[in-house]
């Protein structure tokens, strides 16, 4: 389950799931509702992304920022991601296509995933949490 | 803000008295009623920055601080690297040397009235904006390297603007000390197509009419009279500078444990100034600030360019070129010693008073301009620095009014195209790239900047000179 967290200057973006892999799928897909409709965003393009942290919040931080520097560099919007982590390493691919404003009716641009409201935790229910705010 | 957080000083000063870590006393400059708007967190960071080594004088909040990272918004923090100073990559942020431009027209109301839509239409084509836009310019690794340490002195070499263009910019246009190679290669793919646009969000060009003068005198000495149409530009340095704010955020964080720096909040990520992280994150931002400088000044080009054909007449001139993102070395009297001290403003102004040598002749007598946003269907504000903001605040005033609304209630609250539609109403054209990003940046998703404004000038930071209302307004 994806949702946006109210956070007053920004946004917060968060991922909730049985697993911390789908968790930060998640997120991912928050991320890109803050920028289109992801559900207009079709996942014909492959895009691999790695990363490494040594923790898993700053992972996650890394994993968004990592798809926030594909997009600008490709001019791509994402909709549909499968991550797998091992220990301090993120493998992933992202699926999207090339950004058409007028079609995906992109709102705004995110600078960055931040450190604030960052978290990875599994509750007590078994759930993963994933979350931070992005700064628009 | 809890009232118990702080103690009244003044009609617009409040103290948080050094206790626990505090090194320094925290100083927020406010009225009764934007003190009881702000978020208790805002006391809660300045507490935190005034806890870090090498602060001096004080941890100051201008009018119009809320809630940021690490730093307020609106957050001012000098530190003193013979004490051990720090650097912090969450007291500059991640859109590094975010700022304001104004120019001159030359022009009034009657000149550009029936014409107002196609001037609209020209801005809205020349200039890229929003989402996934391109410049003009595709740069090669050396050429990017170039405008990294020439800023607006590289672009006026490359033919975009004139010479006298530099001395209306802080630091006469580039930042000296900035590095490329601390930039990740990361923060320069991001930036080969994206020199002269314009961004998103909050970020616009505007055609602005002068609607009041509140001092003559200064106003003449910047050029202003009633009735001047004006252009302002709000952006910054884009992908490059976010990708530094990312780069350095996780570096200094990583470092700091290493280091055994403990940090009251994460986004509050800091290093030595004598410190590797610290002295390559000084080279990376000076880019960063680089960077800005030279958007800022290829959009400029943009604009005279637009308005050359579409308005002849028009004489494109700048007013003056402020950044509110940024961490400078300046010299300020600390405890009554000059010092060179490294002062974050972080969505604050440089307010710098009469004096000082960093200004222009034309303007050296008078006082710093100091540009204030507004939303798209409100006021903007020219003001100038005090001959107190030195003792004040280090030489630094407020940036613009923060958000009342997140952008998720902003757009179940309103749509975009109603948006527009009723600004459009009020004389104020709107061209967009996103209906829905209207919507986030609606003016009733922002404070009442004037308030912000008021308070500065009341509380002696920067007074007023002009108030400019929109005309026309293009937005990413």
């Amino acid at each position: 389950m994806w949702e946006h967290f109210h956070h007053l200057a920004d946004i917060g973006v968060r991922g909730t799931a049985a697993t911390i892999e789908e968790a930060f799928e998640d997120a991912a897909f928050a991320l890109m509702a803050v920028i289109c409709d992801p559900g207009k965003v079709v996942p014909k393009t492959a895009v691999e992304i790695r990363c490494d942290a040594p923790e898993p919040d700053i992972l996650l931080a890394d994993w968004l920022n990592a798809l926030i520097y594909e997009m600008d560099v490709r001019k791509m919007l994402f909709s549909k991601f499968r991550v797998h982590i091992d220990g301090e390493t993120l493998s992933a691919v992202a699926w999207g296509e090339k950004a058409d404003p007028a079609r995906h009716q992109t709102a705004v641009e995110v600078k960055a995933a931040t450190y604030m409201e960052l978290k990875v935790v599994k509750t007590s229910d078994g759930q993963w949490i994933a979350q931070c705010v992005v700064d628009v | 803000m809890d009232r118990k957080l702080v103690k009244q000083r003044s009609d617009y000063k409040w103290l948080l008295e050094r206790s626990g870590k505090m090194r320094v006393d925290g100083i927020i400059y406010a009225s009764e009623a934007l003190i009881a708007e702000m978020d208790n967190k805002v006391a809660e960071q300045i507490r935190n920055v005034a806890s870090l080594p090498g602060i001096v004088a004080a941890s100051f909040a201008m009018p119009d601080a809320h809630w940021g990272y690490g730093f307020c918004i609106g957050g001012v923090g000098a530190f003193d690297p013979g004490q051990d100073g720090i650097i912090s990559a969450g007291g500059v942020g991640f859109d590094i040397a975010c700022g304001v431009r104004t120019l001159h027209t030359g022009l009034k109301l009657k000149d550009i009235e029936h014409r107002k839509a196609d001037i609209a239409d020209k801005l809205f084509g020349r200039i890229p904006a929003g989402v996934g836009s391109t410049g003009k310019l595709k740069l090669t690794p050396q050429k990017l390297d170039e405008v990294l340490t020439g800023g607006a002195v590289w672009a006026v070499e490359q033919g975009f603007g004139i010479p006298r263009d530099l001395r209306f910019i802080e630091s006469g246009g580039r930042m000296r000390g900035a590095d490329p190679a601390y930039v990740s290669k990361e923060a320069k793919k991001r930036q080969e197509e994206e020199m002269g646009t314009l961004g998103s969000g909050n970020h616009y060009l505007e055609v602005q009419q002068v609607i009041e003068i509140y001092d003559e005198p200064v106003a003449k000495a910047f050029g202003i009279e009633l009735g001047d149409i004006k252009i302002s530009i709000h952006c910054g340095s884009r992908g490059l500078g976010h990708q530094i704010g990312t780069d350095y955020l996780k570096q200094m964080t990583l470092a700091a444990k290493s280091a055994g720096l403990e940090l009251p909040e994460r986004e509050l990520a800091c290093a030595p100034l004598d410190s590797q992280v610290g002295r390559s994150y000084l080279s990376a931002m000076r880019s960063g600030i680089n960077c800005a400088l030279a958007n800022r000044q290829i959009l400029t080009h943009l604009v005279r360019e637009a308005m050359a054909e579409i308005l002849p007449q028009a004489d494109i001139q700048l007013l003056y070129d402020v950044s509110h993102n940024t961490c400078q070395e300046e010299e300020h009297s600390i405890d009554g010693k000059k010092k060179k001290v490294f002062v974050h403003r972080k969505g604050a102004t440089r307010a710098f008073g009469p004096g000082s040598p960093d200004l222009p002749e034309e303007y050296r007598t008078i006082g710093q301009p100091v540009l204030i946003g507004g939303t798209m269907g409100t006021a903007s504000y020219i003001l100038v620095g005090g001959p107190q903001s030195e003792s004040l605040s280090l030489g630094s005033s407020c940036h613009g009014a923060g958000r009342q609304m997140s952008r998720t209630a902003a757009t179940k609250q309103w749509h975009g195209k109603d948006v527009a539609r009723k600004l459009e109403q009020q004389g104020i054209l709107i061209r967009s790239a996103s209906v829905r990003g209207l919507a986030e940046e609606a003016p009733g998703a922002y404070k009442d900047v004037s308030e912000v404004v008021e308070v500065s000038h009341a509380a002696g930071l920067a007074t007023k000179v002009a108030k400019l209302v929109p005309l026309i307004c293009v937005k990413g």
